[in-house]
């Protein structure tokens, strides 16, 4: 049996009283109080996550950008320093290896934030390919990240407003990190990137300027109420961009691995598309649920804010139209479902 | 929300975190605090049919939290003669109050001799212990 990794707050969460689960080889909280009161405090105020177990690759040298662009599906050119960018790292058949942001630090400097699961295949993908001039290193272990995320999170934690998928080096209550205009929940907020020593002291200081402590629970409600994809469960290297809805991170007039197996499945169109749906009929949908009209469901779950079971699953992509009926096979029982538009959850514009 | 953890003596139990409370020829059935806590919050009960019969060890319905689903398994033999509605609109009863408002289905028992196989409170309290 593999011994979980533990991040550098691991201790602060099990003193919280947080519920620990094994994921993708760490020890992470899945919850503190409840996953329903976790995922409202961020949508209504403020939440904190950990994900330091998340993979921090740097990429360094005179022809950095060169072998990135190369090798991620976004143009990378239109990045400049203090900028950040979603973006695929694609395999030869135009599959997904992970998605990722990109944050360039400096000209010829640049950070990869990876999923867990994934930071050592991203790490030996990108190795391999070095060209010269090009310096890839795995920095993961010595980085805490957390995720501070909701309407009111820039306020608690005494920050200016900044535009999306950007980041400047600041400080929380005297700890330096790098503030980042990023997250994963469809709310405003920061992901602040420090070093690993520095993690439990900024925990702290997040949680004393009145931020919730989240878990991987609702990090998944609240990134599936908003459609954005799990690797590992909605894409994946056997799962293409312009499936999964990813069209809009793949720059085809630049070249890079797997570009032209892209540009054929786009001129084609995708045999299936990559759906959302609601459900109207009671029922949780989960993933590896058979949808009776062909396909199968990705990630599923009940949304704490509509209070009904929502979904994403690949479907004939002539039945990925909004309005469009499915059946999801609900453990033996049909479902009904209706295909809806993304994202599933939007905030309502106050009258 | 979030009942004080408590397994009450006038009940039967079954090891799979079911309790019955025995009245005559008919049961109350429910899931424990601890089947409860270790779920989370319950957001979904799949009951069965008023009228169908269910087995004794054997699965009659679902309770689904955010991040699991869990069968509910008989501890008797019998029909349903009932089903708890509260809890098919607000399932999170069940975490309020397992034993009490929170309860499941009633059911006659088609083989009452049944109820001497189910553990008292203190051999369920073992299984807790060895779990």
């Amino acid at each position: 049996m593999q011994t979980l990794q533990q991040t550098p707050i691991h201790d602060h969460h099990v003193a919280l009283g947080a519920r620990m689960v094994p994921f993708a080889g760490w020890d992470m909280p899945v919850q503190y109080t409840g996953v329903i009161a976790e995922h409202r405090a961020v949508r209504d105020d403020c939440g904190v996550f950990d994900v330091s177990h998340m993979g921090e690759l740097e990429v360094e040298g005179p022809h950095a950008g060169e072998l990135l662009q190369g090798l991620l599906s976004n143009d990378l050119d239109r990045v400049s320093v203090g900028g950040a960018q979603y973006t695929l790292l694609t395999n030869e058949r135009g599959g997904i290896v992970d998605d990722l942001i990109v944050y360039r630090l400096e000209d010829c400097r640049y950070l990869l934030i990876v999923n867990a699961a994934n930071a050592q295949t991203d790490f030996e993908w990108l190795k391999e390919r070095e060209i010269r001039g090009s310096d890839v290193r795995d920095i993961s272990d010595e980085c805490a990240l957390l995720a501070v995320q909701g309407p009111r999170s820039i306020e608690r934690l005494g920050l200016h407003d900044a535009p999306a998928f950007t980041f400047a080096v600041g400080e929380i209550a005297g700890i330096e990190c790098m503030v980042n205009r990023t997250g994963y929940t469809g709310e405003r907020g920061v992901e602040l990137l420090a070093a690993a020593e520095d993690g439990p002291a900024l925990w702290d200081a997040v949680l004393d300027r009145g931020a919730v402590p989240c878990g991987l629970g609702a990090r998944d409600t609240l990134r599936l109420e908003v459609c954005y994809p799990l690797h590992g469960n909605d894409i994946s290297p056997e799962t293409d961009a312009i499936s999964a809805g990813l069209g809009w991170v793949c720059a085809l007039d630049t070249e890079f691995t797997g570009v032209a197996e892209l540009r054929q499945i786009k001129s084609d169109g995708p045999e299936e598309r990559l759906a959302a749906f609601v459900m109207r009929e009671k029922a949780i949908p989960r993933s590896g649920m058979p949808i009776a009209e062909g396909g199968t469901v990705t990630s599923g779950t009940l949304s704490p804010m509509l209070d009904v079971g929502i979904g994403m699953g690949y479907v004939p992509a002539e039945l990925a139209q909004p309005g469009t009926t499915l059946t999801i096979d609900v453990r033996g029982r049909p479902r009904r479902a209706e295909v809806v538009t993304k994202p599933i959850y939007k905030r309502e514009e106050s009258g | 929300m979030a009942a004080a953890e408590a397994y009450p003596d006038e009940l039967r139990y079954h090891h799979e975190h079911d309790w019955a409370r025995i009245d005559g020829d008919e049961a109350t059935l429910g899931i424990t605090w601890f089947a409860q806590d270790a779920l989370g919050e319950l957001v979904h009960y799949e009951a069965p049919e008023e009228g169908q019969t269910i087995c004794k060890g054997e699965a009659y319905g679902e309770v689904e939290s955010v991040k699991a689903v869990s069968d509910l398994i008989s501890p008797l033999s019998g029909e349903v003669i009932e089903v708890n509605a509260k809890v098919v609109d607000e399932p999170e009863t069940v975490n309020d109050d397992p034993y009490g408002d929170g309860w499941l289905i009633r059911i006659r028992l088609s083989d009452p001799s049944e109820a001497e196989s189910l553990l008292d409170v203190e051999a369920y309290k073992q299984v807790l212990v060895d779990q």
